[in-house]
């Protein structure tokens, strides 16, 4: 065998390790590299009351209220499985609207309100021209987007 | 390959090539710069603010693709000892390190007006953090040399860090998918687009373009390095002349 192909054999067993290693890695952040929690992880018990963090998922449609003090919001973050109540009082960010995308930082209280001390709004993957963005769901898949 | 090795029949082909790449580079660059802030609409959501994506996502993958090119340069040092090998890889590393930046901080101005935060911790942003301080350790392990004459060849530990590092760019693309985070989700994948075509098509062009100039810029580099190793050959020669 030559050596270029003994250095070749070696580079690669060598770079299947680390790749191993990098996988084996990223898999066990997989919980603690999370940016935020969701509804459905605040319900099954990882929020402790009282205890700082972030939750994240879509603002519910109608749920969007604004308290009488003009400066307090309040609304439910869902994913779908699960709900949680969220107060925000303060600036929400434009994109920030129901049927949307959040991420609060904040705590959970103890009659499960999480009450968020900063809002931050997350979109999605899409991209489309303005008037494709009022069509219905199905409009837009038939156009193609 | 090894016919490449050396640098006159590497130069013959690197010399025309540089120009066309350069002003292709920059035309498609220019055409795709204007038709995605002049011509295409904005975004239902973002209006005018998603433009920026038209520099943001060529930068992205510049910043990727630059390492994973640096990555093969130390695949074929190590194994093939090839000559230009380490030529190529200090080329790749400044463009690589300068689209890497570019791609934050054109992020970072998205992030504020859309997010609410000019940055964040989450998987996407530090990972991408990361390529560029591991971009400024490669940089920091190849600088003596550079410029007198040793610049052409790589070191075995500049090699493997440039190997070993190529870990983190599947990392960078699989963040938004393995972990909770801010940054949305891929919009380009296999199965199609999440850009509409109507948006999408400038992005093409200045991707491409972007990919061109990059081409370019290791090309004059390459050059370069070569070009100061010769001198630097030429000036030992003498002096060993004198010497003798």
């Amino acid at each position: 065998m030559k050596a270029k192909h003994q250095r070749l054999i070696l580079a690669l067993v060598a770079l299947a390790g680390v790749a191993g290693a990098g996988v084996l890695g990223a898999s066990a952040l997989r919980d603690e590299a999370a940016y935020f929690r969701t509804p459905e992880e605040v319900a099954g018990g990882h929020a402790k009351v009282g205890e700082p963090m972030r939750l994240g998922g879509m603002v519910a449609a109608g749920s969007l209220k604004r308290l009488g003090d003009g400066v307090t919001i309040r609304f439910v973050a869902t994913d779908g499985k699960a709900s949680v109540p969220v107060e925000f009082t303060g600036i929400v960010p434009d994109l920030f609207a129901e049927k949307a995308g959040m991420v609060a930082d904040g705590r959970m209280r103890a009659d499960g309100v999480f009450v968020a001390d900063r809002i931050l709004a997350k979109h999605d993957e899409r991209y489309m021209p303005p008037q494709m963005g009022d069509m219905p769901k199905d409009m837009k898949a038939a156009a193609g987007g | 390959m090894h016919a490449y090795a050396n640098p006159t029949r590497f130069l013959a082909i690197a010399r025309p090539l540089t120009p066309w790449l350069l002003g292709l580079g920059l035309a498609l660059v220019l055409a795709g710069a204007w038709a995605g802030l002049m011509l295409v609409p904005g975004d239902y959501k973002q209006g005018d603010t998603a433009r920026i994506l038209y520099v943001h996502v060529p930068a992205a993958w510049l910043g990727m693709g630059g390492w994973s090119a640096l990555a093969i340069t130390g695949l074929v040092q190590l194994v093939w000892r090839h000559p230009l090998a380490g030529i190529a890889a200090r080329a790749i590393a400044v463009p690589g390190m300068l689209f890497t930046a570019l791609c934050l901080a054109t992020g970072s101005i998205w992030g504020k007006p859309t997010w609410g935060t000019w940055w964040e911790w989450d998987g996407r942003m530090t990972s991408m953090l990361v390529l560029l301080f591991l971009y400024a350790g490669f940089l920091a392990l190849t600088m003596e040399g550079d410029g007198q004459g040793r610049g052409g060849s790589l070191s075995r530990g500049a090699a493997i860090y440039a190997l070993v590092g190529a870990i983190n760019i599947p990392i960078i693309n699989r963040s938004v998918v393995w972990w909770n985070s801010l940054h949305q989700g891929p919009s380009i994948t296999l199965r199609g687009s999440s850009i509409d075509g109507s948006l999408l098509w400038p992005l093409g062009l200045t991707v491409l373009g972007f990919t061109l100039l990059f081409g370019a810029i290791v090309l004059m580099r390459m050059r370069r390095i070569i070009a100061d190793n010769r001198v630097a050959a030429r000036l030992r020669r003498l002096a060993d002349d004198e010497g003798a």
